[in-house]
């Protein structure tokens, strides 16, 4: 039943994000992002990962999209003059890339470096709660306050360069 | 309007308001018989309902759809009847008790309307739109807490997760308004994507302060917490964040003064003007449902969500939610339209620096 | 995960009312489609080109100001829930996340991004 179900969404998953890449139309391509976005945050809650779920929707399908939608717009890349890259090189790299990330994946679950580690079912139900999160995430103990203050210099820098590349040629 | 006209006419405005008010009392009183529908000879049936997940979850959604098209042509009927006061007019009258059944015969207008689709639409996003828009607004009224035993499915990241549906509408705003290819609906759905944007990040610091004090991101969390500590509203640090919440939920329904995305006097009707009969139908029926859900969130977040003495839980939700959403229609009933440099003014310069100090004062406050 | 079995029915049972909705309307509305009634309103004149043209540049810096505010908040959810544990040096360091996130905001001002032209 689990494996059925995981099954059906990976699939569909997988589907969105290839008619996302085939679609001429930007826009449509927007919607399937979003589709694959919403799928994949299904996939973290059958995982227990709750919070990143949720970020996934927030930040990824309600934010980052119609950032893209936006971009669109400025660049006015309409349907009558749609996305048309004839690139012969692109797909080719990009299936050459795409097979080398399948095989490492293949190769690292030989291995074992992506086996369960110490990760009991119990522990993976509690750690994907947004406040074990917060209590992992800000305990000084913990290593993880350093890149948590570095996240707040690359938001900072993202402000200043958006806007110094919005401000050049207005 | 001559003085023997006006008296008479106030005579007609008051009978009415008694009229209303016994609308009301009479709609409070099927709530509680609703709210109190654990009758012991119906048991067998609500617990075969219960029994299997599916089914329970499948009753349970049908009956808040039903639940959402019941209060929105009860919401359009009474705020055309409080514009109507407002502004020394009876409102609607002729059709049913108080004009009570208007709002169904225009919706059984608007679905023997003819459905028109631009020939240079983008059929498939213009069809998808309405979904898009509508089904966000029924998934987030599954978290909404009713009553005591009048909340479809409470999850323990309720608030992460209607900060994160509420977000899909943008997506079908954008939709609807590039798939009409319309340069009205164009610029008015990109105009309603940036403002929702925009206020979400007050309205999200808002509800952060709240959680500040709660310490979780349930309803029952909320609830219970104001159970023992009494309404949120009356820690000071949240009087501002209600105020934040509220300019923000306004900004996010599109409700004047906030409503350039649909301002008829430049954008004709925003980007639900390609869209007629049953189509536009939908765009209407999420508005006027989220602006329930707004309301009904913020009682539950402020005003202590359906605590209160004496009567059913439900009752009390629905009254403060009423009470609010009086205020809200009030608002926009009162108020003229901002400029669009205004509108983004007020978020980006006013309402997100005072809600991230209001913010650190919720938990400075909450932590002491 | 008696929640996402939830979601999952309010879903289509929400898209199902639209659907079915759309389809009674069907039977019972007019069809009698026309040019003129096909075009596009542009308040009685005949609209010219399609409306997919080039749009304000403030909408892309309204939407990446979002983003950086969106994700800040992304952040502040666990805070908000583990700041009473974790004690004071959380706090100081939230602080710092926000005063450097305000920098950024008051350089936008400065700029003159929050303006709308």
């Amino acid at each position: 039943m689990q494996a059925a179900f995981f099954g059906v969404i990976a699939f569909l998953s997988i589907l969105s994000a290839i008619l996302m890449v085939m679609n001429r139309n930007p826009v449509r391509s927007a919607l399937f992002l979003v589709a694959n976005f919403a799928l994949l945050a299904v996939l973290y809650l059958t995982l227990a990962a709750q919070f990143i779920a949720a970020v996934e929707i927030i930040v990824y399908a309600g934010a980052i999209m119609v950032l893209f939608l936006f971009v669109l717009m400025l660049l006015s890349l309409g349907a009558s003059h749609a996305l048309r890259e004839r690139g012969g090189l692109q797909p080719l790299v990009a299936i050459i890339l795409g097979l080398i990330f399948l095989a490492s994946l293949s190769a690292a679950g030989a291995i074992g470096t992506l086996g369960p580690g110490q990760a009991t079912p119990q522990w993976v139900k509690n750690g994907g709660t947004v406040k074990a999160i917060g209590t992992a995430l800000f305990d000084p103990r913990l290593p993880w306050l350093f890149p948590f203050e570095v996240t707040s210099i690359l938001l900072l820098v993202a402000v200043v360069g958006a806007i110094v590349l919005a401000k050049r040629r207005v | 309007m001559s003085v023997a006209h006006s008296g008479s006419a106030d005579a007609r405005r008051s009978g009415q308001f008694v009229g209303v008010i016994f609308v009301f009392i009479v709609l409070l009183v099927i709530a509680a018989v609703i709210g109190h529908l654990t009758l012991p000879g119906l048991a067998p049936v609500w617990h075969f309902l219960g029994a299997h997940p599916i089914l329970n979850a499948l009753v349970k959604a049908v009956v808040y759809v039903s639940f959402i098209a019941l209060l929105v042509l009860f919401l359009i009927w009474w705020e055309r009847k409080f514009a109507g006061w407002l502004q020394a007019r009876l409102g609607p009258k002729h059709v049913g008790p108080q004009g009570m059944l208007q709002t169904l015969a225009d919706a059984l207008k608007l679905i023997t309307k003819e459905d028109i689709t631009p020939a240079v639409a983008d059929r498939p996003l213009f069809y998808l739109a309405p979904f898009v828009v509508f089904v966000p607004t029924v998934l987030t009224f599954m978290v909404l807490p009713l009553g005591p035993h009048w909340i479809a499915q409470d999850l323990n990241v309720a608030l992460l997760y209607v900060i994160a549906i509420s977000s899909m509408t943008a997506t079908g705003i954008m939709a609807a308004g590039w798939g009409s290819n319309n340069k009205y609906s164009l610029l008015g759905g990109v105009r309603a994507v940036a403002q929702l944007l925009s206020y979400e990040v007050p309205m999200v610091m808002a509800v952060l302060s709240v959680v500040t004090f709660v310490g979780g991101l349930s309803m029952r969390h909320i609830i219970d917490y104001q159970a023992q500590n009494g309404w949120l509203i009356l820690k000071w640090p949240l009087i501002p964040a209600f105020l934040i919440f509220l300019i923000a939920a306004l900004a996010e329904l599109n409700r004047t003064p906030f409503d350039l995305p649909e301002a008829e006097s430049e954008l004709v009707s925003g980007f639900h003007t390609e869209y007629s009969g049953m189509r536009f139908a939908f765009f209407f029926l999420a508005e006027f449902a989220n602006n329930f859900f707004s309301a009904g969130f913020a009682v539950a977040l402020f005003f202590g969500g359906y605590l209160g003495p004496i009567l059913p839980g439900i009752v009390w939700f629905i009254l403060k939610t009423f009470v609010l959403i009086t205020l809200m229609m009030w608002i926009r009933w009162t108020v003229p339209r901002l400029r669009i440099d205004q509108m983004m003014g007020l978020c980006w310069k006013l309402l997100v620096p005072l809600s991230l100090v209001v913010f650190i004062l919720a938990a400075a406050w909450a932590s002491r | 995960m008696a929640g996402l079995l939830t979601i999952f029915v309010f879903t289509l049972v929400g898209a199902a009312f639209v659907a079915v909705n759309l389809l009674i309307a069907r039977f019972l509305r007019p069809s009698v489609p026309t040019t003129e009634k096909e075009t596009t309103y542009e308040c009685g004149p005949l609209p010219f080109g399609d409306a997919w043209r080039q749009f304000n540049m403030h909408y892309y810096l309204i939407g990446l100001l979002f983003v950086i505010f969106d994700v800040e908040a992304v952040f502040l959810y666990p805070w908000a829930l583990a700041f009473k544990q974790t004690g004071a040096y959380a706090v100081a360091e939230m602080i710092i996340f926000i005063g450097l996130l305000a920098v950024g905001w008051a350089y936008a001002w400065r700029r003159g991004a929050l303006e709308w032209q």
